[in-house]
């Protein structure tokens, strides 16, 4: 809109305005996106040129031995696959868990459906922080800790998700329900085949926010798992700094496994992303 | 949205209109059906949130009223753990850097948010590739970013001192200087943290009716009047949501401190949640660690009552 109103007063001052803001937003993109850039010169740079302590802003030689040596040195398939099974696991299980909460609560109705809500609202605000030891005990008297649904199970309720499916669902018409009521579908019926087929950007959005959250979670798998071989990447990321001490190539190398994918993934879905904010930041 | 309304179901009811009120007249009437479903739908979310958060929950009100060794059972000390913080001076360091931290980071990163989502919705080329580019270090975990901004802020060899090096200006001690190494910190946080605020501001200024700016504009009002008196005041939903959100998220920082720094050097950054972790999981004192816990609780229940009697107001003024 303001691209047209430019294009019918082509005036000499709004072209320069255009350009200082164009100017901007490249300097701003820069500072944001150089870290980034950063990260990838050094993981592919050899050892000897970090130590140098001097100014360079591109490498002066190109290596895949900081690379090589991730692999060699540590489970990192091992990390990887964990990260996926676990990210998996819990996003599947957010999904279906926030879908079935959110039909039943716009949807169906019973006795107890705003005190129930308002309780599920409430563990929203309520940070993981203030029970993550009586939370690791519990997980442990239950003979969870050091397995994978010692992480998976925790994470798994989220009630923000049942605000944005809940949000969502209001707009399914009770019309297209009843009538799949009245020919007969029970409410497991209705909600598989009425329900779930017409929530797909929903599901989409609480997916793939919920596989970014998992993925790059780190307080509590690092409560939670003990076994090397359990680790996921954020917490394999700081076991290797902390073998490493300052080898910010080996670093950087690892670093780059656990971000490239989520990076990539971002950048495929964010339409999606970015709408999911949009509801979540306006309600 | 599709809402196209399958066709043959519908013309199928018309042929029997008797299962309604079969339904009606069965012994569990469809009301109690609709509710039996509606629990059974729930109970899976109930029961998580139930086992794992209120258990805990209550868990952690009882553990921090008990003196535990290790992680055996506790014996019950009263409010001991409670008047034992109010002596120890590394809580009071970690409640006011959590403090300072959150001062400094939300309207930091809201401000800064709000900047690049104004630059972001006025006439630009390329708009998608910028927005894209300021929103992907939300895609980073907050371990990666912590090491990226060590590697950015190492006194050896990172890159900002040999920048300063290469300006003539002195080094900076980003990790032996207490205030240097707060200060990485923040600058880390915003980076990471500022899309987000971004993303929310830029999707209420697409929302805003562009007739009433185009009407303030014929009306002869500058870009900064503009900006003052009309976009600002339509801003107020998301600048409370995204108030909400950065405090909270700021009273529990723990990736950024806890593999950026540390909590060093002496404490200078320790925040809440590192010196319950520490004390919790490292020194396993696991009752004090839950008494700092509630300390956390008292903030979020604090932020949420505001939130909750702001959000009455204004669902009574409108």
């Amino acid at each position: 809109m303001t691209a047209a109103t430019l294009r019918s007063h082509p005036s000499r001052a709004r072209r320069t305005g255009v350009m200082l803001r164009t100017v901007a937003a490249l300097v701003v993109a820069a500072i944001v996106l150089f870290p980034l850039y950063w990260m990838l010169v050094v993981a592919f740079s050899p050892r000897s040129e970090l130590f140098s302590g001097r100014l360079r802003l591109w490498p002066e030689s190109f290596t895949t031995e900081n690379l090589e040596r991730v692999f060699r040195s540590f489970p990192v398939l091992t990390w990887f696959g964990n990260s996926v099974a676990i990210a998996l696991t819990v996003s599947v299980m957010t999904v279906v868990l926030n879908l079935l909460a959110g039909y039943a609560f716009t949807h169906l109705r019973f006795r107890g459906s705003t005190a129930v809500l308002l309780l599920a609202v409430a563990t929203i605000t309520l940070p993981l922080q203030v029970i993550m030891v009586s939370l690791f005990r519990l997980v442990t008297s239950l003979g969870l800790y050091g397995t994978y649904w010692a992480v998976i199970l925790p994470t798994s309720a989220s009630a923000v998700g049942i605000l944005l499916a809940r949000q969502f669902l209001v707009g399914i018409p009770r019309e297209l329900l009843e009538a799949a009521r009245i020919d007969g579908a029970g409410h497991l019926r209705t909600f598989v085949s009425v329900v779930l087929p017409l929530s797909r950007p929903v599901i989409a959005v609480l997916f793939f926010l919920s596989l970014l959250g998992s993925w790059n979670d780190f307080a509590w798998p690092l409560i939670a798992l003990k076994e090397n071989r359990l680790f996921t990447l954020p917490i394999g990321l700081l076991y290797l700094q902390s073998q490493n001490g300052p080898d910010y190539g080996t670093t950087m190398a690892f670093a780059l496994i656990n971000v490239v994918p989520m990076v990539i993934l971002f950048l495929v879905f964010q339409r999606w992303f970015v709408q999911g904010f949009a509801r979540t930041g306006l309600r | 949205m599709t809402t196209t309304v399958p066709a043959g179901p519908r013309e199928k009811v018309d042929q029997r209109p008797n299962t309604r009120a079969a339904a009606h007249t069965g012994v569990p009437s469809e009301r109690r059906r609709e509710a039996l479903a509606a629990w059974v739908f729930l109970a899976p979310t109930i029961l998580l949130l139930g086992l794992f958060v209120l258990i805990p929950l209550g868990g952690a009100v009882v553990l921090s009223f008990q003196r535990t060794n290790g992680f055996g059972d506790g014996t019950f000390i009263g409010l001991d753990n409670y008047t034992r913080l109010l002596g120890d001076p590394v809580f009071w360091r970690a409640l006011i850097n959590t403090i300072v931290f959150t001062v400094l980071v939300t309207p930091g990163a809201m401000a800064l948010g709000l900047g690049a989502a104004l630059l972001l919705n006025s006439a630009l080329p390329a708009r998608p590739a910028f927005r894209s580019a300021l929103i992907l270090p939300m895609a980073v975990s907050g371990v990666a970013t912590a090491l990226i901004g060590l590697l950015m802020f190492d006194e050896n060899t990172g890159l900002i001192d040999a920048l300063l090096r290469t300006l003539g200006l002195p080094d900076i001690d980003w990790q032996s200087n207490p205030t240097a190494a707060f200060a990485s910190i923040v600058l880390v946080t915003l980076w990471w943290r500022v899309g987000f605020n971004m993303l929310v501001y830029l999707a209420a200024l697409q929302g805003i009716d562009g007739t009433l700016i185009e009407a303030a504009r014929t009306d002869g009002a500058s870009g900064g009047q503009l900006l003052r008196y009309v976009t600002i005041p339509l801003l107020g939903a998301p600048t409370f949501f995204l108030l909400v959100v950065n405090v909270i998220y700021s009273f529990q920082v723990f990736d950024i401190v806890f593999v950026l720094t540390g909590g060093g050097p002496q404490n200078a950054t320790t925040v809440l949640v590192t010196y319950a972790y520490d004390t919790g999981f490292v020194s396993r004192d696991q009752g004090y660690a839950a008494a700092i816990g509630m300390v956390l609780l008292l903030f979020s229940l604090f932020v949420t009552a505001v939130q909750w009697r702001t959000n009455r107001g204004r669902d009574v003024a409108g």
